[in-house]
């Protein structure tokens, strides 16, 4: 189901918005007690959808794009009246006071928003198991993760809960679990959704993204959602990069020696066949060389958790959220953060001080910032030559909840998705091929990348490549 | 990484830890430090840049404010503790607690 589907319908009148309510509720009563996609489920989607039904009646074909789409948003995007918990028992509480840049633009067509989904807390993670509420679980195999950290929206879209959903991508929050679940996964340029109104986990990588069923509906909501802000000075606008031109045959790098770090042998199979489909297609697939890409990871894990140490600072327990009262007021700090934050935000807390510390600060953050330079150089140059670079999304489908006890065993599932952060680029996650465990087929996406501001290119290539040969045009 | 040192990044960044937390996290903290200490070497001998992005620092007049105080009920309604239109905390000044 996509949202042209349903838009088509819902002109037409032979399914209302009150229908699709009615039928992705009865999908949430039915299946999220197991899987756990959702924190809060909206009892006032209802009559948001009944307003959108009698809005077709008299508006048909006028009526606003997204006019009573059933949606799910990601529990660290505020919007207004709504609890916003980041899945941190910190936030269990907090109701915001406004609603993100994303979600008043989103209003503003009138869509349907069914209920905000399960995370890793504060977006740490890859698999949606680190949340105060529970993991989620994969709804195309119940024993496995959905990937993370906005596994519970990805888990909402493929059990039928919702047409598509929004989530964020700091390191490959939505490109994973798109993969993982079997969805287009979209990161936008760096800045070109503001960031206003999103909980901050690591500013200088964070981009809200969606989880749609065609590449045409992520280009939907994304014309919907993006574009400067007054409150985000980081948004970007038009002019701020080089126009990207729209090709029929594209030109795509793949850089061949960073495709060893842990790489399942199926996965790779699936990639090559995706490769060959490409040049079925008359595209031309090309080998680059990209040396720098590897260290991504460990830049990464440098940046990240400084940025976290210092934006989870605002956690103290004065002004809003969990409050723990002890004898003194750095007594409140000290027992307030113990008691609301999980272990991974306390690992990453304590990692991002070190290496911000003196003495070790040129060590660790000055070199991954020189890092993410020359990753940034490395890539311009590599552009001077290709249009997109592709890469599986990940290593390996997706793993059963548990099997990653050990934080770095699980960073490494991010290992193609966080360069992409690093260096502001767009990416989207197509998934084109599926490899089998257990006798269950289990979806894997290919990440396509294109250069800053190369957005448009990615959606043109994807609805040319994907949605054309699905029937989903 | 020792745990003494966790429990001076724990004081640094005002959380209080458990005796099995510092373990924990000693030994977490160390893995990973060894897996991002790579980056020394892989950047060579360039020596750190001070720009963070390409993007530049933008600016704005300063102007337009909202009319006062029209945000401060609803955002006060989060705080744990209020007095009036204020965010009511403990005494800080006067207090000998040990604030490194």
């Amino acid at each position: 189901m996509t949202i042209r589907e349903l838009r088509k319908k819902f002109v037409e009148g032979t399914y209302t918005p009150t229908d699709a309510y009615r039928d992705m509720r009865a999908a949430i009563d039915a299946k999220n007690p197991d899987l756990n996609a959702f924190i809060d489920v909206y009892d006032d989607a209802e009559a948001a959808a009944k307003a959108a039904t009698q809005r077709y009646a008299t508006e048909g074909e006028n009526a606003p794009a997204l006019l009573g789409m059933p949606l799910a948003v990601k529990n660290n995007i505020l919007i207004e009246g709504k609890r916003a918990t980041a899945a941190s028992k910190m936030l269990k509480n907090y109701i915001a006071p406004y609603d993100a840049t994303i979600i008043a633009r989103l209003k503003a067509e009138g869509p349907v928003i069914m209920g905000a989904t399960n995370l890793d807390e504060f977006a740490m993670g890859s698999s949606t198991e680190n949340s105060a509420f529970g993991p989620t679980k994969n709804p195309v195999d119940p024993t496995r993760v959905p990937g993370g950290s906005s596994g519970g929206s990805a888990a909402a879209v493929k059990m039928g809960a919702a047409v598509a959903a929004l989530g964020t991508d700091t390191g490959g929050s939505v490109r994973l679990p798109a993969s993982f679940c079997g969805l287009v996964g979209y990161k936008p340029t760096y800045g070109k959704n503001s960031r206003h109104g999103l909980i901050a986990l690591g500013s200088s990588l964070d981009q809200a993204g969606t989880f749609t069923n065609s590449v045409a509906d992520a280009e939907l909501l994304e014309k919907v959602m993006g574009g400067k802000d007054r409150f985000d000075a980081t948004s970007v606008g038009e002019d701020t990069y080089p126009a990207v031109a729209l090709k029929d045959r594209y030109r795509i790098g793949v850089p061949r020696d960073f495709l060893t770090e842990g790489m399942d042998a199926d996965v790779l199979a699936a990639f090559e066949e995706s490769i060959a489909a490409l040049v079925r297609a008359g595209h031309e697939v090309v080998d680059v060389s990209m040396p720098h890409m590897k260290n991504g990871l460990a830049a990464y894990y440098i940046v990240l958790p400084a940025e976290i140490s210092s934006n989870l600072a605002r956690y103290d327990g004065v002004r809003f959220g969990l409050h723990v009262s002890g004898d003194t007021l750095l007594d409140d700090y000290l027992k307030t953060r113990a008691e609301g934050f999980g272990p991974e935000v306390k690992r990453r807390i304590l990692l991002g001080t070190y290496v911000l510390s003196a003495g070790y600060y040129d060590a660790y953050y000055g070199k991954a910032e020189l890092m993410r330079s020359l990753m940034r150089e490395e890539l311009d140059h590599v552009f001077s030559d290709v249009d997109l670079i592709m890469t599986p999304t990940a290593p390996t489908p997706a793993f059963k909840l548990g099997e990653k006890s050990d934080p770095l065993s699980m960073y490494l599932a991010d290992i193609f998705t966080v360069p992409v952060n690093l260096t502001g680029v767009p990416a989207i996650s197509i998934p084109e091929r599926e490899v089998v465990r257990d006798g269950i087929s289990l979806p894997v996406g290919v990440q396509y990348i294109a250069p800053h501001a190369g957005d448009e290119r990615l959606f043109d290539f994807g609805k040319k490549t994907y949605d054309a040969t699905k029937g989903l045009a | 990484m020792k745990r003494e040192d966790i429990e001076h990044l724990a004081k640094l960044s005002r959380i209080a830890l458990s005796d099995a937390e510092a373990d924990s996290l000693a030994g977490d903290i160390s893995k990973i430090l060894a897996y991002v200490g790579d980056i020394e070497k892989a950047t060579g001998a360039a020596a750190p840049e001070k720009k963070v992005g390409p993007l530049n620092t933008v600016m704005r007049e300063d102007g337009e404010p909202h009319e006062s105080g029209i945000y401060t009920d609803a955002l006060l309604k989060a705080a744990p503790e209020r007095q009036g239109p204020y965010v009511k905390v403990k005494k800080i000044l006067g207090d000998k607690t040990d604030r490194t």
